[in-house]
């Protein structure tokens, strides 16, 4: 995907300024998520199993080699076929081969961040192959032609009312449809797409190295369909998805529903470990499963001691429905895949930091975004790490690296420093709103009242 | 028992009254309040936009200013959590982080004062946490107890624990996220006469919004309210 997050001022600018029901339906989503997540963990010692998740992610993370290649063998003894594919153009040239050794003409796709980080639907279509995204909040976006906004619900920032234009107008619904008849409208729709689809692809939410199942988490049933449906199953796996044990993954699959969504576990568990092929004659699954193991930046993120633990991410979407910061605009404002506190510190990390530098400052450093980690990446301490980074390579505006110098030296200096404070009550109303800061501040606040003596002068004149 | 006061710059600027009433509550708690002159900015707003050279300066004179120190209290969460827990993180060692605390948490826990006085009796009040007192320090019942201990009636605010979306440069570098959220609190505030808050960032921040957008609002910094509850008392 095309990284646009050098502009995630302008961009939260735009959506707060032109689209103000996106802060409205991602708001009231969000909170909704988050409630749910509160009262599915109340149940249980969260923090035991927060410990738990973190531990073994970090395990299988730091032993990442071994656990791949045990992944790799078990899948290959069950007749997988096995890609690592260390670049998005790894994953391209992967694709188009089997596009062209198959014959391709039509693929259904389960949702899957991956798949919009390498890009997946333009290089599908570009080789002339119609794509149908099956899960309902994707179909949404893909008829519109957006990226996701939300790891969990990538059209959270469209309300009913959106839907039910968009689907009147492209689908010939009612304008009034309700939510039940808008789905079986894309039902309609899609089940042809699963029946003469000829690919089907997938991400996958964990890769168990022990026995080499995929494991896929959804609601929906799309997931399943698509990848038991069409003769040809490709799963695409980020290489930090591996748990070490099936026993590891009962838990990550609860763990992982209860903090996305609050459910006890998904609607639907696939859990993938070869091609079905016939079995007494009958189909039962894809004639082929291709698992392709994409790095595309994890490697190089693993190797940096400071930043690495943003891999544990399971993608669950609780720091993005407890961030204030997210809430009002939703993903897009980020420009990229992954938004939202986890996009903040790991895009950086997949991407670069010169491509993504802002996102680590689109954080007011609430913390509550750690509070709710199922697999406690310190985020808050991660926002930190990529801001020194940024202001050491010189990324940010000039203008706050002398204004804190400025400040620092002020600081150092009381003299100075109290000459600043009291400087600050006598300076005109018109003045300040000119000065780099104050002039941000005031679009939007009234000026801070910085009037009548400060506190030291108080104190040197005597408290009673 | 003695502590040194660490007003912070907001404190000395913007939160001065309040700050004096931080010394008047605390000497009615026979405390006795010293207010070293050389201290200025405890150096979080370079800490947070990641200028590190420049907040380890500024940590350091902070530190060498209160060195003597017997008791650091500040009247502000976040000031507090950059003493109590970056400090370390920031400079290596531990020295006044373990003995410096916001204001409410000095009283509570330290001084073990539940009670102030009954001045806010009749008052209904928001409370506004601070993130960093709140989710840092694990501040949150002391000011809420001791607000209530005063006879304050403290009015349900689902937000209470929702950022302000000040967050220092946060606000200047995209003040209509910054100003987005502080109307997410504002505009789910309960009916209440005044919105509290021990820190004064959250108070600005707040404040500014509210009368840019000509809502009739109180703020009031948790010290003078304090000193209130104190002053009320027979």
């Amino acid at each position: 995907m095309e990284v646009h997050s050098r502009d995630y001022a302008k961009r939260a600018r735009a959506i707060l300024r032109d689209t103000p029901g996106v802060r409205e339906a991602v708001t009231a989503a969000t909170r909704s998520f988050d409630d749910h997540r509160r009262s599915a963990f109340a149940e249980l010692d969260g923090e035991a199993l927060r410990d738990w998740a973190e531990g073994v992610k970090s395990h299988a993370l730091t032993h990442l080699d071994r656990y791949l290649e045990q992944a790799e063998s078990r899948l290959m003894e069950r007749g997988a076929h096995v890609h690592w594919a260390e670049t998005a153009e790894d994953v391209h040239r992967i694709l188009r081969e089997l596009v062209e050794r198959e014959g391709v003409r039509r693929a259904v796709k389960a949702k899957s961040m991956l798949s919009e980080e390498v890009g997946v639907n333009p290089l599908l279509e570009a080789e002339g192959v119609e794509v149908f995204e099956t899960d309902l909040g994707e179909y949404i976006i893909q008829l519109l032609g957006e990226p996701p906004s939300h790891i969990v619900g990538p059209a959270i920032h469209r309300s009913l009312e959106d839907t039910q234009a968009l689907f009147s107008e492209r689908l010939g619904t009612a304008t009034d449809a309700s939510p039940e008849e808008l789905a079986g409208a894309a039902r309609g729709i899609l089940r042809e797409a699963f029946l003469a689809a000829d690919l089907g692809i997938s991400g996958g939410n964990f890769l168990v190295a022990e026995t080499g199942s995929i494991a896929l988490i959804e609601n929906e049933g799309n997931i399943r369909m698509s990848t038991s449906l069409p003769r040809v199953h490709v799963a695409l796996v980020g290489i930090e998805k591996i748990l070490p044990r099936l026993a590891d993954l009962s838990t990550f699959l609860q763990v992982t529903s209860k903090s996305a969504t609050g459910q006890p576990v998904g609607t639907f568990v696939s859990i993938i470990q070869g091609p079905g092929g016939s079995r007494g004659g009958e189909p039962d699954g894809p004639e082929e499963l291709h698992v392709v193991l994409v790095d595309n930046g994890r490697t190089r993120l693993l190797a940096d001691p400071e930043a690495w633990e943003a891999l544990r991410c399971v993608r669950c979407g609780a720091c993005l429905n407890i961030c204030p910061v997210y809430r009002q605009t939703g993903g897009h404002a980020y420009g990229y895949v992954y938004s939202g506190p986890i996009g903040a510190v790991i895009s950086p990390g997949l991407v670069s930091l010169e491509e993504t530098f802002p996102l680590p400052f689109a954080s007011s450093l609430c913390g509550a975004c750690a509070e709710v980690c199922p697999v406690r990446i310190p985020i808050p301490h991660l926002l930190h790490t990529w801001r020194e980074r940024a202001v050491e390579q010189g990324l940010t505006e000039g203008t706050a690296r002398s204004l804190m110098k400025g400040w620092s030296r002020a600081a150092t200096h009381p003299r100075l420093f109290d000459w600043i404070e009291r400087a600050m009550a006598v300076l005109p109303d018109g003045i300040s709103r000119r000065l780099p800061m104050l002039r941000d501040w005031t679009r939007g606040r009234s000026l801070p009242r910085a009037t009548g003596p400060t506190f030291r002068e108080i104190w040197k004149d005597g408290i009673e | 028992m003695k502590v040194s006061l660490f007003v912070t710059c907001i404190g000395d600027r913007f939160y001065a009254e309040a700050s004096a009433d931080a010394v008047r509550l605390l000497r009615s708690l026979d405390v006795e309040v010293d207010f070293p002159m050389g201290q200025t900015c405890c150096g979080q707003p370079a800490w947070n936009s990641g200028h590190l050279p420049e907040a380890r300066r500024m940590a350091e004179h902070t530190l060498a200013v209160l060195k003597d120190a017997e008791y650091v209290v500040l009247p502000s969460g976040s000031c507090a959590a950059m003493l109590r827990c970056t400090y370390p993180h920031l400079l290596g060692r531990r020295e006044l982080s373990d003995r410096s605390y916001e204001l409410a948490q000095f009283i509570v826990d330290i001084l073990g004062v539940h009670e102030l006085g009954r001045g806010l009796e009749g008052r209904r009040l928001a409370y506004h946490h601070g993130c960093h007192a709140l989710r840092e320090l694990g501040v949150r019942e002391q000011p809420e107890q001791l607000l209530r201990s005063g006879g304050a009636e403290l009015v349900p605010w689902e937000m209470d624990q929702e950022c302000c979306g000040f967050g220092g440069l946060f606000s200047v570098k995209t003040p209509e996220v910054s100003t987005a959220m502080a109307d997410r609190k504002l505009d789910t505030l309960p009916a209440a006469e005044t919105i509290v808050s021990a820190d004064g960032g959250c108070l600005l921040q707040l404040e500014s919004r509210a009368r840019y957008r000509g809502l009739n609002l109180e703020f009031r910094s948790l010290a003078s309210t304090l000193w209130e509850a104190r002053r009320g008392s027979p």
